[in-house]
């Protein structure tokens, strides 16, 4: 699947890697059920390691091993499954994770914006999808009233001029 | 009541350009029906039996004259000259076209209105008390925390596709006209031992299906930790309702599956980290804010009106109208008025373009340009000088607009139904009006007192009927339509589900029912008795007996 990050298409550095599979030299996603079983042998390897979580694994159970993760995937099985935009929140503001979030499944261009603002910064995009569609649904609304992962300043703040930045934090630069 | 500021206006506008956008590539055919579906949903467009249908959010039900005017342009420009208000305080459109949808949502916005979040799996318009600063028993203006929710709900990027519809309600009267306790968060505000405002968050209610009234698991918020409260029990709800089935999706079966004490548990736990969190904290200065505009208008200082009695006196239609759809007001020489929308025999909640004008045209001159929306579907003036009141209800008159039951056996909710719904097994429609008609006789209704009818064309419970001390649900028995009955229902500060009293009845036998049921009320009330005192004193099996009887 063709990989968006910081509003260009990016190659994939990681390598999905099943649960029976042996492990290959070089940068992989590996699941929960995997990283749980293998957690040591997995941290000795000397190469980046992604975490694959399904829609119903709350990276909370995960802890402060999140800080061993160069790329953490969130899987959306149905546009409709909006666990992971919970999760993403939970990984950016309460585990404090700085890397890689990405979106992966089922996901329409009109919930880009929705998880950006969640702290996704990484999206699996169906073949043929063209940058300009994605650049365009990111910007389609530029005013908010929440505070979220992105940390854009809110209506709230612009409002009342508490917000010590009204730029933009891009999510992506991260 | 609120405005837009210049944020909350390019929100709006980049949500027409943003769904222009979708439309064009529908009509262009590079979305199909399928991938349309969930963008329309989030906007509000449904696509019904016959037609697609636009269901126009109505905050907190309360309209400017303005935006009333301008919902009977929308009715005549694009539509069949008429439209339909809700049991969600909404307003329902019938018969638009696909391709007009946008310059609707165009036209909307110029009066600061819009369809946002009126359909799909998230937190949909926010209902509050139809007489909300009118009403001498509210602690507090509840459209002010309405429109703070309405402002932290409205594209929420976390809670937009939860495992099912939200549906939250405000009320701050201990009476309760909103019928908090049957939605999924319910808020009744009140004032602590010192006089601060405390908020008893209650969650899990709704009707449908499985009904459920709901439990208090929020008690005493702060003003300040409102949002930070309603975001944590959203988390709770978003992470671990069930999503597995459509029909336990909500979080009524959350709270009910795991309890309420872990619910309690679980949301407090989250709103202890979303608190530590901070950016959800309200300000003082955005609370006034928006309180300042829901100041009170500028009441002239009165006394009750003397000549009141003599006009009803001399007119005895305008008596009847006062003592029914007039209620008290908080100050002095002023009262309430709702304007019925169930005319005999009619079809409930539904107005022409030109009676949305008139009720314009007389909020504008005598009700402080403002008209609500019930949740019972009728349309309330709330400021109306009592010296006002027979011109006023000449007025209506004259436009059909005078009906007198609020509260009486003819003021009927009742869903759209299989006429226009195409989640519908049976009308309801015909069954209103079928009722309407037999109890047409306004004595006979005064009479009776206050019983609320409701009806449903499906489980799914548009209509109420739960909560109805008489409810009425349309079922399909091999494709001929039943109507099972309910009785004990309501919505209000001692809200109960309705219990089904037996084997549902024909459509040309329910009104045969209800009139039986209501004979049988008469003869077993006590004095004082509402049809649901007595209900509630002797329980079903004397109005199951008399039902049944024949049989």
């Amino acid at each position: 699947m063709p990989l968006i990050k910081n509003n260009e298409f990016v190659d994939n550095a990681f390598r999905h890697i099943a649960d029976e599979e042996a492990l290959p030299d070089g940068a992989i996603v590996v699941s929960l059920k995997r990283w749980h079983a293998e957690r040591d042998a997995l941290m000795a390897r000397n190469a980046p390691i992604a975490l694959r979580l399904s829609s119903d694994q709350s990276p909370e159970a995960i802890g402060a091993d999140v800080h061993h993760f160069a790329m953490i995937e969130l899987e959306f099985p149905k546009f409709k499954d909006g666990r992971g935009y919970s999760w993403a929140r939970l990984l950016r503001q309460r585990l404090n994770f700085k890397g890689e979030i990405r979106a992966s499944g089922d996901v329409l261009r009109d919930q880009w914006l929705f998880m950006s603002r969640c702290g996704i910064d990484a999206f699996e995009v169906d073949p043929g999808t063209r940058i300009e569609d994605f650049r365009t649904a990111l910007t389609e609304q530029t005013v908010f009233y929440q505070p979220a992962s992105d940390r854009v300043a809110t209506v709230l703040e612009l409002r009342h001029k508490t917000h010590s930045s009204s730029q933009r934090a891009s999510v992506a630069a991260e | 009541m609120y405005r837009y500021d210049e944020f909350d206006q390019k929100i709006v506008d980049e949500r027409v350009e943003q769904f222009r956008g979708q439309v064009a590539r529908r009509l262009t055919g590079e979305l199909n029906e399928d991938q349309f579906k969930p963008l329309r949903l989030m906007n509000g467009l449904y696509l019904q039996l016959h037609a697609y249908m636009l269901r126009v959010a109505i905050p907190y039900g309360t309209l400017s004259s303005r935006q009333l005017r301008m919902l009977a342009h929308i009715a005549r420009k694009y539509d069949k000259d008429y439209a339909h208000f809700t049991t969600r305080q909404n307003l329902q459109y019938n018969w638009p076209k696909l391709a007009d949808i946008p310059d609707i949502l165009a036209d909307l916005a110029t009066v600061e209105m819009h369809a946002i979040q009126t359909s799909g799996n998230c937190i949909r318009n926010v209902t509050s008390d139809h007489f909300a600063g009118a009403s001498a028993d509210e602690v507090d203006d509840p459209r002010v925390w309405s429109e703070i929710i309405r402002q932290w709900s409205t594209f929420h990027p976390e809670f937009s596709f939860l495992p099912r519809k939200f549906k939250i309600a405000v009320t701050a009267a201990p009476k309760d006209r909103a019928a908090i306790k049957v939605h999924d968060i319910g808020i009744v505000i009140r004032r602590d031992a010192s006089g601060t405002l405390a908020f008893d968050v209650y969650v899990g209610g709704g009707q449908g299906r499985t009904p459920f009234v709901a439990h208090l698991i929020g008690e005493g918020i702060q003003a300040g930790d409102l949002l930070a409260y309603l975001e944590a029990t959203m988390r709770v709800y978003n992470q671990y309702g069930r999503r597995d089935n459509l029909y336990k999706a909500r979080i009524k079966i959350l709270v009910h599956q795991i309890g309420p004490e872990e619910m309690r548990k679980q949301v407090a736990a989250e709103f202890v980290e979303v608190k530590a969190q901070g950016a959800l904290a309200l300000p003082q200065a955005e609370i006034d804010r928006i309180q300042a505009y829901f100041a009170a208008p500028a009441f002239e200082t009165l006394r009750d009106d003397a000549l009141l009695a003599q006009q009803k006196a001399q007119n005895k239609a305008f008596a009847a109208w006062h003592d029914i759809n007039v209620s008290p007001h908080k100050m002095p020489g002023y009262a309430i008025v709702t304007i019925s929308l169930k005319p005999i025999g009619g079809v409930p909640g539904d107005a022409s373009a030109d009676q949305m004008d008139l009720v314009a045209d007389l909020a504008e001159t005598l009700s402080f340009d403002e008209i609500r929306v019930s949740h019972e579907q009728n349309l309330v003036l709330a400021h109306v000088k009592q010296s006002d009141l027979l011109v006023l209800w000449q007025k209506l008159d004259a436009a059909g607009l005078a009906t007198a039951n609020y509260g009486l056996i003819t003021d009927i909710i009742a869903c759209p139904g299989l006429d226009y719904c195409d989640l519908a097994n049976a009308r309801s429609i015909n069954v209103a009006q079928a009722v309407s008609k037999r109890f047409a006789d306004l004595d006979r209704q005064r009479n009776i007192g206050e019983l609320k009818l409701k009806i449903s064309g499906c489980i799914n419970a548009c209509g109420h009927h739960h909560v109805g001390h008489i409810g009425v649900l349309g079922v399909d028995k091999k494709g001929v339509e039943f109507y099972q009955i309910t009785l004990g229902g309501s919505g209000d500060e001692t809200a109960s589900i309705g219990d089904i009293i037996g084997p549902a009845f024909a459509e040309n036998e329910v009104a045969d029912a209800v009139e039986s049921l209501v004979d049988l009320y008469l003869n077993l009330r006590q004095p004082g008795e509402r049809f649901l005192d007595t209900y509630r004193r002797t329980g079903i099996q004397p109005f199951r007996e008399k039902l049944y009887a024949a049989h």
